[in-house]
């Protein structure tokens, strides 16, 4: 798999564990995804906030954002690993490249749409500008 | 012995032809797609206020035919809902 991969890799942590220890989880994770040769564009701690519904019994969580770039062997790893640890409440991985480049296509689809419209915009402006003129002439 | 199927009614057209406005609805402004006009590509799964606005009390996907939202953006929107879900950003049934 040569091709690279973005992925937003989102996880809850115990709420009971230190911030401490989200840090540290959070670099644990981070190391092996470096290690299996993936690469990390973005973290963002989100904080603790509450949970939509209980998990584990426990009514918030802290939760982590990274965003990985990379082949999907390190997630695969992350994710065993994060499978068997008791302070991680869920975890869950998005790929976002082929979403952003469907809004890409899109927007660029919209770009062309725009710059046909226009044209139009402007032709039948032109065409009612004389009528304007006149208008002020009269006025 | 032949019978003449054009003449007998079978309640098809009956059962189809919903045109006719039928008991005390009011005729509704159509609505429009609100991420068209904002021109929306993407719709995260981490917006929770957004996608809020398209989650009644229940719980529940608001629908296309209250919101009036297009139906790609509907799509969008319903993928990251039950995204969100899955994160425990929304709920799956409140209450």
């Amino acid at each position: 798999m040569a091709e690279k991969r973005t992925y937003e890799l989102m996880f809850i942590v115990d709420p009971d564990a230190g911030d401490e220890d989200v840090v540290k989880l959070s670099e644990g994770v981070q190391k092996i995804i470096t290690g299996q040769g993936g690469s990390i564009t973005k973290t963002e701690m989100m904080g603790k906030r509450k949970l939509a519904y209980e998990i584990n019994h426990k009514k918030d969580g802290n939760y982590v954002l990274l965003e990985v770039e990379g082949s999907g062997a390190e997630i695969a790893e992350v994710e065993r690993r994060m499978r068997v640890n008791d302070q991680i409440l869920r975890y869950m991985t998005v790929r976002v490249d082929e979403m952003r480049r469907r809004a890409d296509k899109l927007k660029d689809r919209r770009a062309r749409k725009a710059a046909k419209k226009p044209a139009n915009g402007k032709a039948k402006a032109a065409v009612v500008s004389p009528e304007a003129d006149e208008d002020e002439a009269v006025a | 012995m032949s019978s003449n199927y054009e003449d007998r009614d079978f309640g098809f057209e009956r059962e189809y032809d919903r045109t006719m406005p039928r008991g005390p609805r009011r005729m509704q402004r159509r609505k429009i797609c609100r991420f068209c006009i904002d021109k929306v590509d993407l719709i995260d799964f981490k917006d929770v206020k957004l996608l809020m606005s398209y989650v009644p009390e229940r719980g529940k996907i608001l629908p296309r035919r209250i919101s009036g939202v297009c139906a790609t953006h509907q799509r969008m929107l319903a993928e990251a809902i039950k995204r969100a879900r899955n994160i425990a950003l929304l709920p799956y049934a409140a209450d």
